[in-house]
């Protein structure tokens, strides 16, 4: 047990260090993510169909690829974003807490890298 | 709610000791303890800001878990032809059908709603009928774009 006040524990830590560092870049996620998702709708549309030789030969296009891949990485982080600030709403035990955050960054991270690595191998193939 | 309360040594000492020790976890279980709550969420009859809220949550989360549907048609068509249309057969089902359209209807809404934050951010729009009437049309614009997408891939 400690005999120091809350007050005298927190003087002179300074700001939590954060800022509006996650709110900002919540935002600019949010407005590439209207860019890339709209074209992202309008390509699938254009698409002629689902099958494998018409999706193989739309992410065979540079550009389609690249803006995929920015897409799929910018969507995790976004999400990353999000399902961090759910989290620290409504999980409130530091443990689960801990272990939440550390999960959702973990499969966020996995699911970027995942998609990001389909689209190279179908782009360049193998 | 079930709240496990752990008993430390120093809590014995009394009230003063408990309160000097407090940990963030104790507090939350303290704010459980049945003491009387002003009325709140569950009695209001929801105002349709209120709806729109939760809903953008919702919406965020549920494409939390497309997102890794996506990664996994990529995934799958990187793999060849057979993985590839495993895949689309899954989603051809009447389950994956509905979960497509429940995505693409996220997506529409989260995006029109995310608009709406945007323009909150300038500090516009905050009156409460502009704030209700930004609602509907971000209500009504997901419907319609949601079914217009639908029409135009089929």
């Amino acid at each position: 047990m400690s005999l120091r006040s809350p007050l005298g524990r927190v003087l002179g830590l300074g700001s939590a260090k954060d800022g509006t560092d996650h709110w900002w870049a919540q935002r600019v996620s949010a407005v590439a993510l209207l860019i890339l998702g709209g074209w992202f709708g309008y390509s699938l549309i254009r698409l002629d169909s689902q099958t494998y030789l018409d999706v193989v030969r739309f992410i065979g296009q540079p550009l389609n690829a690249v803006l995929l891949a920015l897409l799929s990485m910018t969507l995790a982080y976004h999400s990353y974003l999000g399902v961090q600030v759910v989290i620290e709403d409504y999980v409130h035990a530091p443990g689960t807490k801990v272990v939440s955050l550390l999960l959702s960054r973990f499969a966020h991270v996995f699911v970027a890298i995942a998609a990001v690595y389909a689209i190279l191998v179908i782009g360049i193939g193998r | 709610m079930v709240v496990r309360v752990r008993i430390r040594p120093d809590m014995a000492i009394g009230r003063r000791a408990v309160a000097a020790s407090i940990s963030e976890e104790e507090a939350i279980i303290m704010s459980n303890s049945g003491r009387p709550l002003s009325p709140h969420l569950t009695i209001y009859r929801w105002p349709i800001t209120m709806v729109l809220s939760i809903l953008h949550r919702m919406t965020g989360v549920a494409m939390s878990i497309g997102l890794i549907v996506l990664a996994a048609w990529l995934m799958q068509t990187a793999a060849g032809p057979e993985a590839h249309l495993r895949f689309t057969y899954m989603m051809s089902t009447i389950v994956g059908q509905l979960l497509l359209i429940g995505w693409s209807f996220a997506f529409f809404f989260h995006a029109a709603n995310g608009i709406r934050h945007l323009v909150w951010d300038t500090g516009r729009g905050f009156d409460k009928r502009q704030a209700d009437r930004s609602a509907w049309f971000v209500v009504v614009f997901a419907v319609v774009v949601t079914a217009a997408f639908w029409w135009a891939a089929s």
